[in-house]
């Protein structure tokens, strides 16, 4: 799993970026930039959530309640308090950390699943306040979002923006940003790994006994890397609130925990890129089954099953796995 | 004011020992193989489901249970043999998406094949509710305790008296160890889906009169069922029972006295509050037998 982590690195970053700026050119239609965005945005989240998962070994059955905190705090603070998106978003992130970092805390120093029992409660604890404060939330009915906006300017799936003399649509301005918003994010995950913080939690995960031992607090550090996978959600959570200008308590729901947790499994625990491919696949395989209808819960289920059953390792770590044996079967051969 | 009392009271221990079975479900399931079966709801629906459909189709009441666990024990078999044991090396938490996708996969086909209507459940007895110091209890209610009770006694016995019982214990307590003396893991791991399988249906069918049932019911009782085995400490059968009923009368005390909007907020907060403040659940920090 570690190796993974550090086989990447920047050819993973380098590529990532090919294929983000790669993609406009095959893109034709609003609707696939807009699922293009939504896919980058969320993928950003499960990006920290891997942190979690990758070096704490730990898993988070409620980083929904995050991502929907993330979003409704920047909703309420730009449309009733007239707040800029950039201090919203911020505010809202800081106030997950603290959230996250007293849950955490106390909870981390237990060894076993606790973590996960404990997120799932605070999961469903936000997602029942959205769902019942229909005075400030709208309830389930949702409540509009207003655009994403940087020093008075605003960006607006709607709106017409130029970049460098290119006249360009609103769909493509929010698909770039939310590009390089994940590109961002997949680079501060992997400078975080190569950190003294890194290196710390990555002794904690070779053997907690050892590292405790000589001296490496684990339960802080996993309670810092519980923290920053939590602000990560905050975050992503808050930006997809803009984009889509209209949110519902689901986006804090339990069933989008588990479809968090399920990317980062099934495209490979550990690997950054492994990791948004699993967010790319279940994002795209349900607009895929749309089309079996009744059919498209079983269709799911069972592709969900059967691809962790074939490869327990997630796609994208097989996959490497599976390269890698050929191209050394191939030098042997030559040899 | 004392009736209101025993009226949430009698409705928080009825939803409670359903609770309390579900919850012994997952613990039998993680003490044998450390997932979290989150399939484990679907055995329910299962049970439900199949006895309403096959007393509409003319089979009479006590058949159409039977066959129903029966079914539903097949279905924690095939989880088992088809799902889990072939992904031998995979990590727990892959096995737990695993069961995450079964659980998505057997309500697909439940609603392929009864559609996504709520169907009603005929009390097991009279419908003619009980009066005790003006609170009103549901005859179903006294199936619901009678059945648990009974579930409950048989378990202690099978874990205590009989070989198969102690080998599932012992595979729980050491897997290697019980293997050493002979054990075959894979078949008490096979025994441990289907039993948890047949007190989920089980659980499913007596709680059904009371909440109706529909292909999406396992979800939400699944989901309470471990909170309950989280309350009671996660691998404990006396902590899932206690943790169930603990659940069961908390919730309807919140929902009586504070607000029905909230109470599954309450419901999910004691298991925050157990585990700051007794981190092992409340039974899990002392040796107790595992169920």
């Amino acid at each position: 799993m570690m190796a993974s982590f550090s086989q990447f690195r920047l050819k993973g970053l380098v590529f990532l970026a090919i294929v983000i700026f790669a993609l406009p050119l095959f893109i034709t239609n609003p609707f696939h930039y807009g699922l293009a965005t939504q896919i980058a945005l969320i993928a950003g989240a499960v990006v920290g959530l891997n942190l979690l998962v990758g070096f704490a070994g730990q898993i988070s059955l409620g980083h929904a309640g995050f991502f929907g905190m993330g979003a409704y705090f920047s909703a309420l603070m730009t449309s009733n308090y007239g707040w800029s998106a950039i201090p919203a978003l911020v505010v809202g992130a800081v106030g997950v950390a603290i959230i996250a970092w007293a849950v955490g805390r106390p909870i981390l120093r237990l060894k076993g699943h606790y973590l996960s029992m404990a997120t799932l409660a605070v999961g469903f604890i936000i997602a029942i306040i959205l769902n019942n404060e229909r005075e400030i939330t709208g309830g389930p009915d949702g409540m509009p979002v207003p655009p994403f906006d940087v020093f008075g300017w605003e960006l607006s799936p709607f709106g017409q923006y130029s970049l460098f003399g290119m006249e360009i649509s609103g769909d493509l301005a929010w698909y770039l940003f939310a590009g390089v918003v994940l590109l961002v994010a997949v680079w501060l995950a992997q400078n975080l790994i190569d950190s003294p913080i890194g290196r710390a939690l990555r002794s904690v995960h070779g053997s907690e006994v050892a590292a405790s031992v000589v001296g490496v607090n684990t339960a802080k550090y996993k309670s810092l890397v519980f923290v920053i996978s939590a602000v990560y959600a905050s975050v992503m959570g808050a930006l997809y609130g803009h984009f889509q200008g209209f949110i519902t308590p689901s986006v804090a729901s339990f069933d989008f925990s588990i479809l968090l947790i399920t990317m980062v499994v099934l495209g490979g625990m550990g690997s950054t890129i492994g990791v948004i491919i699993g967010a790319v696949v279940l994002e795209v395989l349900p607009q895929v089954l749309a089309d079996f209808q009744e059919m498209e819960m079983v269709m799911f289920g069972l592709i969900l099953m059967l691809t962790m059953i074939f490869m327990p390792k997630g796609l994208l770590p097989t996959l490497t796995g599976y390269l890698n044996k050929r191209r050394a079967r191939s030098a042997g051969g030559d040899a | 004011m004392f009736s209101e009392f025993l009226q949430y009271l009698f409705t928080g221990i009825t939803i409670g020992a359903t609770y309390a079975l579900i919850a012994l479900g997952f613990t039998l399931i993680y003490n044998a193989s450390h997932v979290i079966n989150f399939a484990q709801g679907e055995f329910l629906m299962i049970g439900g489901m199949a006895t309403v459909s096959l007393t509409a189709m003319g089979v009479p009441m006590l058949l159409a249970i039977v066959l129903a666990v029966i079914l539903a024990g097949v279905l924690g078999i095939a989880l088992q043999r088809l799902a889990i044991a072939p992904a031998k090396n995979a990590d727990v938490v892959t096995l737990i998406i695993i069961t995450i996708g079964a659980s998505i996969f057997i309500r697909g086909l439940a609603q392929l094949v009864w559609g996504k209507e709520y169907h009603v459940m005929p009390n097991f007895s009279s419908d003619e509710p009980i009066e005790i110091f003006g609170a009103v209890l549901n005859s179903q209610s006294l199936w619901v305790l009678g059945i648990g009770a009974v579930l409950v006694a048989v378990l202690v016995y099978f874990f205590t008296r009989t070989l198969t019982g102690k080998a599932i214990l012992a595979t729980s307590m050491n897997k290697d160890a019980a293997r050493l003396v002979g054990i075959r893991t894979q078949v008490v791991l096979m025994l441990a889906f289907m039993v948890s399988a047949l007190l989920g249906s089980i659980a499913g069918i007596v709680v059904a009169p009371i909440t109706f049932t529909s292909y999406d019911i396992g979800i939400i009782l699944g989901l309470k069922g471990f909170v309950a085995a989280a309350i009671g400490g996660l691998g404990s059968g006396m902590g899932a029972v206690v943790g169930g009923l603990a659940l069961g009368v908390v919730e309807a005390m919140a929902a009586g006295y504070l607000s029905s909007d909230y109470k599954d907020a309450v419901a999910f907060s004691m298991i925050l509050l157990v585990l700051f403040f007794m981190p092992r659940g409340l039974f899990g920090a002392k040796i107790v037998e595992r169920v």
